[in-house]
C-alpha cells in the first residue's frame, strides 16, 4: 500500500442511478478516481473513458506461442532429435501433430491470459487491497473521488444532487 | 443489462429479489453449520472414497492381476469408467462456455456448480489411465520431458498421448475458468466475514475490489476463455473417441465416433448436472434461483442429445449391415444378441427410450420424474461405454481367443471409490463457495427477475425507462450495441 489517499465517495442503490451520476459527473468535469460495483455494469466503460481491454491480443500471442512450441517441438523431435518410423508413415507426419498443437495453443492462451489478468489488475493470493465499503460487493454502487484531484465541497454537492444514498470520506 | 426481454420469457430469478437478497441467499450456505443431510452424505462419500483408495493401493501393490482383464479383454471397467467420467465433465463446460457464447441467461443459475462438477469428474477420470498402466510410479514417462534415457520421447502420433494432452489442458482451463468466476464471489463472502474467516477469504478472493476496469477485463477474460473452451471441450471427447476409432477393431473403427461421443458426453453430463442440482436446490433452498424453468431447459438439451445418441446407435447398425463387411456385421450382431445382450438392452432403453418422455412439457417440468430419468441416463451412459469397450473386445477375430469378462471386487471398489471422491469434493465445495454465481445472477436480475419480467412483473421496465429517465435512452442503446 505505502501511500495513502484521502477519498470522498458516494454509494448508489441501483446501477441506473450510478450510470446517470457518472454522466452528470462527466458533464460537470469532475475527475472520477474509480467506480466500484458488485457486478459488471454495461455501459459504464465508455462513460469512464475506459478503452477496450487488450487482453484478447495478449491471448492471441500466447496462443501462437503454444502453437509454435508444440508444432516446432514435435517437428524437431521426430525429424532431428530421434527420428522413428511409426507404421510406415513419414517422420514429419503433420496431420498427427494437429491434436497436440491445438491443445497446447489453448493451454498457453488460457494460462497466459489468466496470469496476465491477475498481474495487470494487481490481484493475487495474499494481496490486501483497501476496502472502501464492505457493501460494494453486495448491493452498493460506488463512485470514488481522490480529494487531491477535486474540490471536495463541489463533489459533495454533486453526490447529493445526483441521488447518492450515502456520502462518506475515508483515507485508504 | 437492459435489453428488451419478451414478456413471455419465464423469469429466471423468482421471489422478487433485491441485490442484497441475492447475496444473502447465495452466500449464507457457506456461513452456516451443515445440516444433517449434508453430514450423512459426507460420511457416506468419505467412506466410499476411503474404500476406493484402498482398492487403488491394492491394485498398485498386487498389480493389475487383481483385475479380471485377460488376453482378449484388455480394457474393462477401468476405461469404461474413464470415458464415463470424462463425458460427465463435458456438461459443465457446455453450460459455462457454449451457453455464454450463445448468451443464454439461464446458465447463471447452474454454471458454477456445473463447472465444479466438471473439475471433480475430470479428477476421477484422470485416475484411471494413471493406474490401469500397471506401474503407476513411472506414469510420468507419459510426459515429454528431457530425460537421461536418450532423451527418449513419447509417441506424438499416438491418440493415447493426444488424450493425455487433451485431458490435462481440459482440466487446467476448466480450473482457471471456474476460479476466475469465483474470485468476485469470494470477495462477497469475504466482506461479510470477520476474523480468520475474513483473512482466508481475502486470500481466496485475490484482493478483489470490484473496480470498473477490473470488471471490464474480467468479462473480457471470461468471454475469451469461453471461446477457447468451446472448441477444447469438443476436441477432448473427439480425442477420447480417437482412442477407439483409430484402432483396427471392428465396432471401433468408425468415422461416426467423434460426433457420437461428444453428443453422448453432453447427454450424460446434463443428466449428472440435473442429479446434483435437484438435490442441491432442495437442500440449500435455492429453488428461486435454480427454477423449474432451468430444469426444463436442461431436459430439452437431454432430449436433443439423447435423440442424437439414438440416431448414432441406429446409424452404426445400418452402416455395419451396409458395409457388407462380415466382421463389422458380427461385432454389432454380437453386441445386440451376444453374451452381453443385457448391457446393450440397458443402453438402448436408458439412453434412447427413457429421455423421449421429455417431449411432454409437464413431465420435463416435473422434478421427481427428472431426477429419476437423470439417474437412469447416468446408468445408461455407463452401459454405453461398457458395450463399446468390453463386448467388442470379448469376441475378436479368433474364436479360439474369445472370452468373457466380469469385474473383480477391486475394480468395482475403484469405481465406487471415484463416486466417493466426486461426491466428497462436491459436498466440500457446497460449504466453501457459493453454489450459484452471485455476481452473475445479480447482472441478470433486471432482465430476468420475476418483478421485471413474466406474468407477475410489477415494473414495466422499458416504458419506465423511456418516460422517467429519458437521458438514459442513449446509454441503453449503447448497451444494446455492445451486447
Amino acid at each position: 500500500m505505502g501511500q495513502t489517499k484521502d477519498i470522498i465517495y458516494g454509494l448508489y442503490n441501483d446501477e441506473e442511478d450510478l450510470l446517470r451520476a457518472v454522466k452528470q459527473a462527466n458533464a460537470a468535469h469532475l475527475e472520477i478516481m474509480d467506480v466500484y460495483t458488485p457486478f459488471p455494469v454495461h455501459g459504464l466503460d465508455p462513460l469512464l473513458g475506459l478503452s477496450e481491454s487488450r487482453l484478447h491480443i495478449a491471448g492471441f500471442i500466447y496462443g501462437m506461442l503454444g502453437t509454435l512450441t508444440a508444432f516446432l517441438g514435435m517437428t524437431w523431435i521426430f525429424t532431428k532429435d530421434w527420428p522413428i518410423v511409426f507404421g510406415g508413415k513419414p517422420y514429419w507426419s503433420v496431420p498427427a501433430f494437429i491434436p497436440i498443437t491445438f491443445e497446447l495453443t489453448v493451454l498457453f492462451a488460457g494460462i497466459g491470459m489468466t496470469v496476465t489478468f491477475y498481474i495487470i489488475n494487481g490481484l493475487g493470493p495474499g494481496v490486501v487491497n483497501p476496502t472502501i465499503d464492505l457493501r460494494i460487493t453486495d448491493d452498493k454502487f460506488c463512485i470514488a473521488f481522490d480529494k487531491s484531484e477535486v474540490d471536495a465541497s463541489q463533489v459533495e454537492s454533486f453526490l447529493q444532487s445526483s441521488g447518492a444514498a450515502e456520502i462518506n470520506s475515508k483515507t485508504i | 443489462m437492459s435489453h428488451y426481454v419478451s414478456p413471455i420469457r419465464e423469469p429466471l430469478v423468482q421471489g422478487n429479489k433485491t441485490y442484497h437478497d441475492i447475496t444473502e441467499d447465495l452466500a449464507s450456505p457457506t456461513e452456516k453449520a451443515p445440516g444433517m443431510a449434508w453430514k450423512i452424505g459426507f460420511l457416506l462419500s468419505v467412506t466410499l472414497l476411503a474404500f476406493g483408495l484402498f482398492c487403488i493401493a491394492w491394485t498398485i501393490w498386487v498389480g493389475i492381476g487383481s483385475w479380471n482383464l485377460n488376453r482378449t479383454v484388455g480394457w474393462g471397467w477401468d476405461i469404461t469408467n474413464f470415458v464415463w467420467w470424462i463425458g460427465i465433465g463435458h456438461a459443465g463446460t457446455l453450460i459455462s462456455a457454449i451457453l455464454l457464447l450463445f448468451r443464454q441467461k439461464w446458465r447463471t443459475g447452474v454454471n458454477r456448480a456445473a463447472e465444479a462438477m466438471t473439475i471433480f469428474a475430470v479428477i476421477c477420470a484422470a485416475l484411471f489411465p494413471g493406474i490401469h498402466v500397471g506401474r503407476a510410479w513411472v506414469v510420468f514417462y507419459f510426459f515429454p520431458y528431457p530425460n537421461t534415457r536418450g532423451p527418449l520421447w513419447p509417441n506424438f502420433n499416438s491418440p493415447l498421448l493426444w488424450d493425455l494432452f487433451a485431458i490435462s489442458t481440459y482440466f487446467t482451463i476448466s480450473l482457471l475458468f471456474w476460479y476466475t468466476g469465483l474470485v468476485p464471489d469470494f470477495a462477497t463472502v469475504r466482506d461479510r466475514a470477520k476474523g480468520l474467516r475474513r483473512k482466508i477469504y481475502n486470500v481466496l478472493s485475490f484482493g478483489w475490489t470490484g473496480s470498473a476496469k477490473h470488471w471490464q477485463r474480467w468479462e473480457s477474460l471470461s468471454l475469451i476463455l469461453a471461446g477457447i473452451a468451446t472448441p477444447l471441450v469438443l476436441s477432448v471427447h473427439t480425442i477420447v473417441s480417437f482412442d477407439f476409432a483409430t484402432s483396427v477393431i471392428p465396432g471401433w473403427h468408425t468415422t461416426i465416433f467423434p460426433p457420437y461421443f461428444v453428443a453422448g458426453a453432453i447427454f450424460s453430463g446434463f443428466a449428472m448436472v440435473l442429479t446434483l442440482m435437484i438435490v442441491t436446490r432442495k437442500l440449500l433452498k435455492l429453488e428461486e434461483y435454480i427454477t423449474i424453468g432451468h430444469i426444463e431447459s436442461m431436459n430439452k438439451v437431454i432430449l436433443v442429445t439423447g435423440t442424437i445418441v439414438g440416431v448414432a446407435y441406429l446409424t452404426e447398425l445400418f452402416i455395419a449391415w451396409y458395409s457388407g463387411y462380415v466382421y463389422e456385421q458380427f461385432a454389432f450382431f454380437n453386441r445386440a444378441v451376444g453374451p452381453y445382450w443385457w448391457s446393450y438392452f440397458g443402453m438402448m432403453f436408458c439412453n434412447v427410450i427413457s429421455p423421449q418422455i421429455f417431449w411432454k412439457r409437464s413431465w420435463r417440468r416435473n422434478v421427481a420424474i427428472t431426477f429419476f430419468v437423470s439417474i437412469i441416463i447416468n446408468i445408461g451412459m455407463w452401459f454405453e461405454r461398457f458395450v463399446i469397450i468390453a463386448t467388442t473386445l470379448a469376441r475378436d477375430y479368433l474364436p479360439s481367443s474369445w472370452s468373457y469378462y466380469s469385474p473383480t471386487w477391486v475394480e468395482i471398489g475403484i469405481f465406487v471409490g471415484t463416486l466417493g471422491i466426486f461426491f466428497t469434493l462436491y459436498l466440500l465445495f457446497t460449504r466453501v463457495a457459493p453454489v450459484v454465481a452471485i455476481a452473475e445472477v445479480k447482472s441478470i436480475l433486471k432482465t430476468a427477475g420475476d418483478q421485471y419480467t413474466g406474468p407477475n412483473a410489477q415494473h414495466h421496465h422499458h416504458e419506465e425507462h423511456h418516460v422517467a429517465a429519458s437521458e438514459n435512452v442513449e446509454e441503453i442503446q449503447n448497451d444494446e450495441k455492445q451486447d
